[in-house]
């Protein structure tokens, strides 16, 4: 008997949780609604309209640095990072620098986003410090798959 | 001539009322749900950008439905499938008929229910109705002839018997105190006042009843602490094969028994249209005071005092429905038969030893 009456008092407390939730964050929707307090109702984020803030850490579309006062990529076409790609999806063709002291660039520089796998390792392999994943762009969806290629003239933007 | 109008007009609001209720009974549901779990819910549906905290999310639902796909498999019972939904959802729209809203008023001379009908087994006719709905739910199983709506179906009609036995007997004790199957009878007597001060409402002489009653009566709705007949995790339910309007009607005759529960709550239990301490000419309260209101500022009163009450129990209804994980099959049969059962007898012998003290 007094299980029972134990075990209703456990079914009543759970109601009670869900009632509280109900009832305090109804208060503070009406509350802001009418401006008379700054806490939110809910914890959701409105997303097309409002946007969360980005880690520093976070890993985003890659970006292709660019030489200091020049226009030219600073990657040197050493290939570390398509050697170190789990996913193969980054391809590097090398061509000749007329500038002695930098002897190589890229050519092509291609990375296919639809392979990719974010993991960054690019980012940590290249000496030159040329790739980035830092943009800040996480909207990537195309319809059409062959846009999900990057050539180096979007990468370097 | 003018009876009949006056009838006309009476069904006539009671259906908008009912319906607009559960439309947005469905709009309540996802709101409360997410403040619940801290969300904000449904907020999207918009006329011209006018987005109105999602109001018009259950317009934008009924279009959706009306213009979807209505499809029915080549195996199925075409006649007896596309009854189904219709008989479930007639069974409970009838119900409304015997809902007192308010006290009789009185118009150029003629005194007017505000009930479409005043039966003298009103309470009879909404058990039977609520029973009657079974028939949909089995006959929508068998008429899918597919195994998981079947035993779907044949889950609701076990589950629907088993707490109907309960749901009868804990409103006899009920009876018994208000010696009427009248529920105008019955609101009129809640009306009255016990020991001077307290109204005298259900629920104060008829506690135990009253939550057998309410137990018995969500399990009634098939929502989801006993939602075997639906089952959204194992089976997908006695609407498995249904889609479109049809599957809409289901819907609606689910929300459409949410309320018509709260009606009978609030009716039988929470005096129904009564305002405590409110009389024909005004408020008369124990303690000496009187409020006198002229008599249409009375029924407006009465009438607000129902739908405040029904829409209380709507909410926590829904408040229970997502608070609570859903029974076993066994858990539920044994609920039923073991524990509200002779639960409902015994409140049945304590009213009679009460009443002939």
């Amino acid at each position: 008997m007094k299980q029972a009456f134990l075990d209703l008092w456990e079914i009543l407390k759970g109601s009670l949780i869900t009632a509280r939730h109900f009832c305090v964050n109804m208060t503070f929707h009406t509350l802001r609604l009418f401006r008379l307090s700054k806490r939110r109702g809910a914890v959701t984020i409105q997303y097309p309209e409002v946007k969360k803030e980005i880690a520093s850490r976070h890993r985003s579309l890659h970006r292709l640095m660019k030489r200091e006062g020049s226009d030219r990529p600073r990657c040197v076409a050493c290939q570390l990072c398509a050697t170190v790609c789990p996913s193969e999806c980054i391809l590097v063709e090398a061509a000749e620098d007329p500038d002695p002291d930098i002897q190589k660039v890229p050519s092509r520089f291609v990375i296919d986003i639809a392979r990719c796998c974010f993991c960054g390792f690019c980012v940590e392999a290249c000496p030159e410090d040329a790739i980035r994943m830092d943009s800040g762009l996480v909207e990537l969806a195309e319809y059409d798959r062959a846009n999900l290629v990057y050539e180096m003239d979007r990468l370097l933007k | 001539m003018t009876d009949i109008l006056i009838i006309l007009v009476k069904i006539v609001c009671a259906l908008v009322w009912f319906l607009v209720l559960t439309l947005y009974l469905t709009w309540a549901e996802r709101k409360e749900s997410a403040v619940i779990q801290d969300r904000i819910g449904a907020n999207r549906a918009s006329i011209l950008g006018l987005r109105l905290i999602g109001l018009f999310q259950p317009l934008a639902d009924a279009i959706k439905m009306i213009f979807k796909e209505d499809f029915t498999p080549r195996f199925s019972r075409r006649f007896l499938h596309a009854l189904a939904p219709f008989l479930s959802f007639f069974f409970v729209a009838v119900t409304v008929t015997a809902m007192p809203f308010g006290d009789r008023i009185r118009i150029g001379g003629r005194t007017i229910t505000l009930q479409i009908l005043d039966m003298d087994v009103g309470l009879l006719f909404i058990l039977a109705m609520l029973s009657l709905g079974i028939y949909g739910i089995l006959l929508s199983g068998w008429a899918s002839n597919n195994r998981y709506a079947l035993l779907g179906g044949i889950r609701g009609a076990a589950q629907l018997i088993s707490y109907e036995v309960a749901l009868g007997l804990s409103l006899v004790g009920l009876i018994m105190v208000f010696p009427s199957l009248r529920l105008s009878y019955i609101v009129a007597e809640q009306g009255k006042l016990l020991f001077g001060f307290l109204p005298k409402w259900g629920i104060f002489l008829q506690p135990l009843g009253f939550l057998i009653f309410f137990v018995a009566a969500l399990a009634e709705t098939k929502r989801v602490p006993f939602d075997m007949p639906e089952g959204e995790s194992e089976i997908i339910g006695f609407f498995t094969e249904y889609s479109g309007l049809k599957w809409g009607m289901f819907m609606m005759t689910d929300f459409m028994e949410i309320i018509i529960i709260s009606c009978l709550a609030a009716t039988l239990f929470f005096g129904g249209w009564q305002v405590p301490w409110l009389g024909r000419q005004g408020f008369l309260f124990p303690w000496g005071g009187q409020w006198l209101l002229p008599s249409w500022l009375v029924t407006v009163f009465q009438v607000l005092a129902f739908n405040i009450k029904v829409i209380f129990f709507c909410w926590l209804q829904i408040l229970i429905r997502w608070t609570y994980p859903r029974f076993r099959y066994d858990q539920l049969m044994d609920l039923g038969w073991k524990g509200l059962l002779p639960l409902s007898l015994v409140n049945i012998i304590l009213t009679a030893i009460l009443l002939k003290i």
